[in-house]
């Protein structure tokens, strides 16, 4: 190596969106194709970010190749902007995008970084929800081999799928998938809509706002476009059913901070052994305590 | 009732950085590392971190090492993600190894080799007994040590290149001839795997892949999931001068070098029922390695697995070794370290769901007096 070299001395030589600008370029045609065939996993190839392969490196590339300085930003994790992951995120986007806003609201952000949720209050025309993917492909529960399942998406195979479905009911009388539901797009290819919980899967269908999956890792890009049917997988006698956050009563529980009924809660243990609910999407609480404390919905 | 909030997530973070720092000064009042001693006294990690993180640059390499405090896999993932903001200038030609000056090159295949059996830096031959005077080492003698064992060495001039052993083999007729239609280099950087893939993008995968990841799925086929019994043909470490087109008469330019290095394996024949080879006389087959570096072990690893591919890419893979989506999916270290430590994430969100999903079943369940009902607790 050349003696004279000297290592820079400072972090200012990242450009703006720390991907080089043919990396965005590239991610950006994708995202096009992948808009153009709904629930297509479209190949794309993925670039290291600097944090790990499972903490939202496809989401971010995806953010990083369309943002610009006229955006304002929102990421979030579990539904909150405040926790570890979402906060080393939307850091890192402060520090490599300078001019770019960050917000935690979510009816002001253009652009939405989540992981495993979709906001509450429905997205508009004008907004992007970018959802970070760990495992792209639904049909790797049935197929391991990516170069079979790629062939069973081209014929719109999904028997081994619906038969997994099936022996589900055979051997439980409930469908076991929790949450990344088999959800089909369009008509024709079905999709992992990343881990959200089911009950964030009907936001999906007719959605306003254009919905881009990134899969870091697997290197897939694909999208749910604006007015888009989504359906979740199900047989015609079984309907699909969304999480309940029902008591032992069979009543509806409410967020005990805001008291809303009408929200995926998080369950938690408290230290005197009971438990309490609460909405897992913090700036949709936060929203409605303010309306409840200036007395416009009372529960 | 209590408010439990999921807050100060920044401050989180911030402590955590403090906290590794300090653990990194240590507690006992230690200089810091010089980028220098890691990068020549902790040579073959700063090979495995440049070969890992898939760029060669020495002195970046020696501070991911510095800076990730000794993890191989953070380091190597610290160097891939810098890479991430540099544009693609050029590609370059074909290098040919051939021109390689060597610092050790052996053959396990024949006893005399044209340009002889060089032993060169190596642990192979070493009694791996602790080396106590090296606890306390002092300065002088250390930094004496270089100048003299050149001082000390032979006067006898080595020549600059060393002929490569295969071709000793290939003028018998003995191996596949070179391939002469040359396609234009995979990139993995800049193309996604899509399976079916070229040699050249499995190549191109294993040369940044992890070392122990690709040695567990080598010796896997050593050990009896494969069948092949590989003779070292040649494996050879040194610096390769990297030719590159003057920029304004096109002449290839030496532009610089890399250490690095190389393990051509050859393996058993076997019977090709391709149509392309009837009437052909058998052939032994090839499997080639290469990386940044100098790493061994990875070579080798590599050029077992590469011969392994090639049957599996003809005949269908018989073992995990020879599925090119399973070896190539599963072996570069940025990935699968990423992913295991996700699971450190929170998961309340999808862990409620598992939870609603158990609780309907296990409600089914008690309707039909299957299990005791569930104790409640619920407030």
């Amino acid at each position: 190596m050349n003696p004279n070299y000297q290592l820079t001395d400072s972090q200012d030589s990242y450009g703006f969106g720390f991907l080089d600008e043919f990396a965005k370029r590239e991610i950006r045609r994708v995202i096009l194709k992948a808009i153009s065939i709904p629930g297509y996993q479209t190949p794309y190839a993925s670039r290291e970010m600097p944090m790990g392969r499972g903490f939202g490196t496809g989401g971010l590339q995806l953010t990083l190749s369309m943002i610009g300085p006229e955006d304002t930003l929102k990421v979030i994790d579990q539904g909150s902007d405040d926790s570890v992951n979402a906060v080393n995120l939307r850091k890192f986007a402060e520090l490599t995008c300078p001019d770019v806003s960050t917000t935690e609201s979510t009816t002001e952000a253009t652009l939405i970084q989540t992981r495993h949720r979709v906001p509450e209050i429905a997205l508009r025309e004008d907004q992007v929800l970018n959802l970070q993917v760990p495992y792209p492909d639904p049909l790797v529960i049935v197929e391991p081999s990516e170069a079979k399942r790629k062939i069973m998406h081209g014929e719109g195979d999904y028997a081994r799928l619906l038969t997994k479905l099936y022996e589900d009911l055979v051997k439980f009388d409930e469908i076991t998938i929790s949450h990344r539901y088999p959800t089909r797009i369009n008509g024709h290819y079905v999709i992992d809509p990343s881990p959200i919980p089911r009950y964030d899967v009907p936001k999906l269908h007719q959605s306003q706002a254009l919905l881009l999956f990134g899969a870091g890792r697997e290197k897939k890009i694909y999208a749910v476009p604006p007015y888009t049917n989504a359906e979740p997988l199900v047989f015609d006698d079984v309907p699909f059913r969304t999480e309940n956050f029902y008591n032992a009563d069979g009543k509806r529980r409410a967020c005990n901070r805001c008291g809303s009924t009408n929200s995926f809660l998080d369950e938690l243990n408290l230290e005197d052994g009971s438990k309490a609910w609460q909405c897992s999407d913090t700036d949709f609480c936060n929203r409605q305590l303010a309306r409840t404390d200036a007395g416009e919905v009372t529960q | 009732m209590g408010y439990v909030a999921i807050k100060g997530g920044g401050k989180a973070i911030e402590g955590a950085a403090e906290a590794l720092e300090a653990l990194r000064a240590g507690g006992s009042g230690s200089d810091p590392l010089s980028l220098n001693a890691i990068e020549h006294q902790l040579r073959l990690l700063t090979s495995r971190i440049m070969s890992e993180g898939g760029l060669y640059h020495p002195q970046l390499a020696a501070l991911a090492i510095k800076q990730m405090q000794g993890d191989t896999l953070e380091a190597g993932f610290a160097l891939r993600a810098y890479r991430s903001t540099k544009p693609r200038l050029l590609e370059t030609p074909p290098q040919d190894t051939g021109n390689m000056r060597l610092i050790r090159r052996i053959s396990s295949a024949f006893k005399d080799i044209p340009g002889g059996q060089m032993l060169g830096p190596t642990h192979d031959y070493a009694l791996r007994l602790m080396r106590f005077e090296l606890a306390e080492e002092s300065p002088e003698p250390f930094r004496r040590m270089a100048s003299t064992f050149l001082k000390n060495a032979p006067e006898e001039a080595l020549p600059d290149s060393f002929p490569k052993v295969l071709d000793s083999l290939r003028s018998e007729g003995l191996l596949p001839p070179k391939a002469t239609n040359r396609n234009p280099a995979f990139d993995i950087t800049r193309d996604p795997l899509i399976f079916p893939v070229s040699r050249s993008a499995a190549l191109a995968t294993m040369a940044r892949a992890e070392t122990g990841s690709m040695l567990a799925i080598a010796y896997s086929n050593m050990r009896g999931y494969g069948d092949i019994h590989p003779t070292v043909a040649e494996l050879r470490v040194g610096y390769l001068p990297v030719m590159l087109p003057h920029p304004v008469t096109g002449e290839l330019t030496e532009a610089g070098e890399v250490l690095m290095t190389e393990c051509e394996v050859i393996a058993m024949y076997e019977p090709d029922e391709s149509e392309s080879a009837k009437g052909a006389a058998p052939e032994f087959t090839l499997g080639y390695g290469a990386c940044f570096g100098h790493n061994e072990t990875k070579a080798i690893s590599m050029a077992i697995l590469d011969r392994a591919l090639q049957k599996g890419m003809r005949d269908g893979p018989e073992n995990p070794s020879e599925d090119p989506e399973f070896v190539l999916m599963h072996i570069d270290g940025v990935d699968s370290m990423g992913f295991a430590n996700h699971y450190k994430m929170p998961h309340y969100v999808t862990f409620q769901s598992d939870m609603d999903r158990l609780r309907s079943t296990r409600e089914k369940y008690g309707e039909r007096g299957e299990t005791p009902q569930e104790e409640s607790h619920e407030s």
